[in-house]
């Protein structure tokens, strides 16, 4: 099933355009050819997941078994605000966010490999960091 | 820098399709769809029983291009930076930057956002504006 939600997922993304980095920064690009396109992408995946959350959440537990395991935290803390921040940076850097990097080592450019691998190194020095306080 | 043409139609029935996904995510399996937090989880020391439903649905994202490319002929087209030192970079940040925080685009703004978490709001917001920022500097100033 899981392989099956990643298919749709990443079919959502490239229909929308988002495996493209071009577009992606495209749109952060205000000053220039701004193509709002990723705000509609939002848009329509936010809608569905707001009505869809609502009706799922009516079950007692998934239908695969298990509990609903959904985020908790409600305090903001400068991890949310400095990890959000350098995400931010190099996603403008390279028009790429990790769903549409994953779906782009389908497509294959040699770029694509050296940044998933970076991303992984990122990723793995990140849970190095000790836990927060509290 | 390459122009991309607005197709609010397309991006709209797009961003359904990984609304579908987040829901059926949850449905299934009690799970935000939050594709930083998948990913960094295949690392150590993170290890449970859900390590093959991660890498089931990563193979997922993965499947889609090359069946879209074994069914019309054609690649999906896209326009890669072609600067390696950029893409490391950039690569380094997402990746550090989305454990950081707890979340990307999916599970922040996607699944955050419909829950109505303002955590998710203030990431995103964050991860927006230093994105508009950072596309500004690199094309307006540095003129990359």
């Amino acid at each position: 099933m899981q392989f099956v939600i990643g298919l749709i997922f990443s079919a959502g993304l490239i229909l929308a355009g988002m495996t493209d980095p071009a577009k992606v920064q495209n749109f952060l690009d205000l000053a220039g050819q701004w193509d709002p396109s990723l705000m509609f992408v939002m848009i329509g995946a936010i809608a569905v997941t707001f009505v869809g959350y609502k009706l799922v959440l009516k079950r007692k537990a998934p239908i695969f078994g298990g509990k609903f395991h959904l985020p908790t935290r409600k305090d903001a803390d400068s991890r949310l605000l400095v990890g959000s921040g350098l995400f931010g940076i190099g996603w403008g850097l390279a028009g790429l966010c990790p769903g549409p990097a994953v779906t782009s080592l389908g497509i294959g450019s040699a770029g694509i490999f050296v940044f998933v691998a970076a991303l992984a190194v990122g990723m793995f020095a990140a849970r190095k960091l000790p836990e927060p306080k509290g | 820098m390459p122009m991309t043409e607005f197709t609010p139609f397309s991006a709209l029935a797009g961003g359904a399709l990984i609304g579908l996904a987040a829901v059926l995510m949850l449905g299934a399996h009690g799970r935000v769809a939050g594709i930083s937090g998948i990913a960094s989880r295949l690392f150590p020391p993170y290890a449970d029983k859900h390590m093959a439903e991660r890498i089931a649905f990563l193979v997922g994202l993965v499947a889609a291009p090359l069946l879209v490319l074994a069914a019309t002929g054609t690649a999906v087209e896209q326009s890669m930076p072609s600067n390696f030192y950029l893409l490391g970079a950039a690569g380094l940040l997402v990746g550090f930057g989305t454990v950081m925080a707890n979340g990307c685009t999916s599970g922040h703004a996607v699944c955050g956002l419909s829950r109505l978490s303002v955590r998710s709001l203030l990431a995103t917001l964050t991860f927006m504006l230093a994105g508009i920022i950072t596309v500004f500097l690199l094309r307006h100033v540095a003129g990359v």
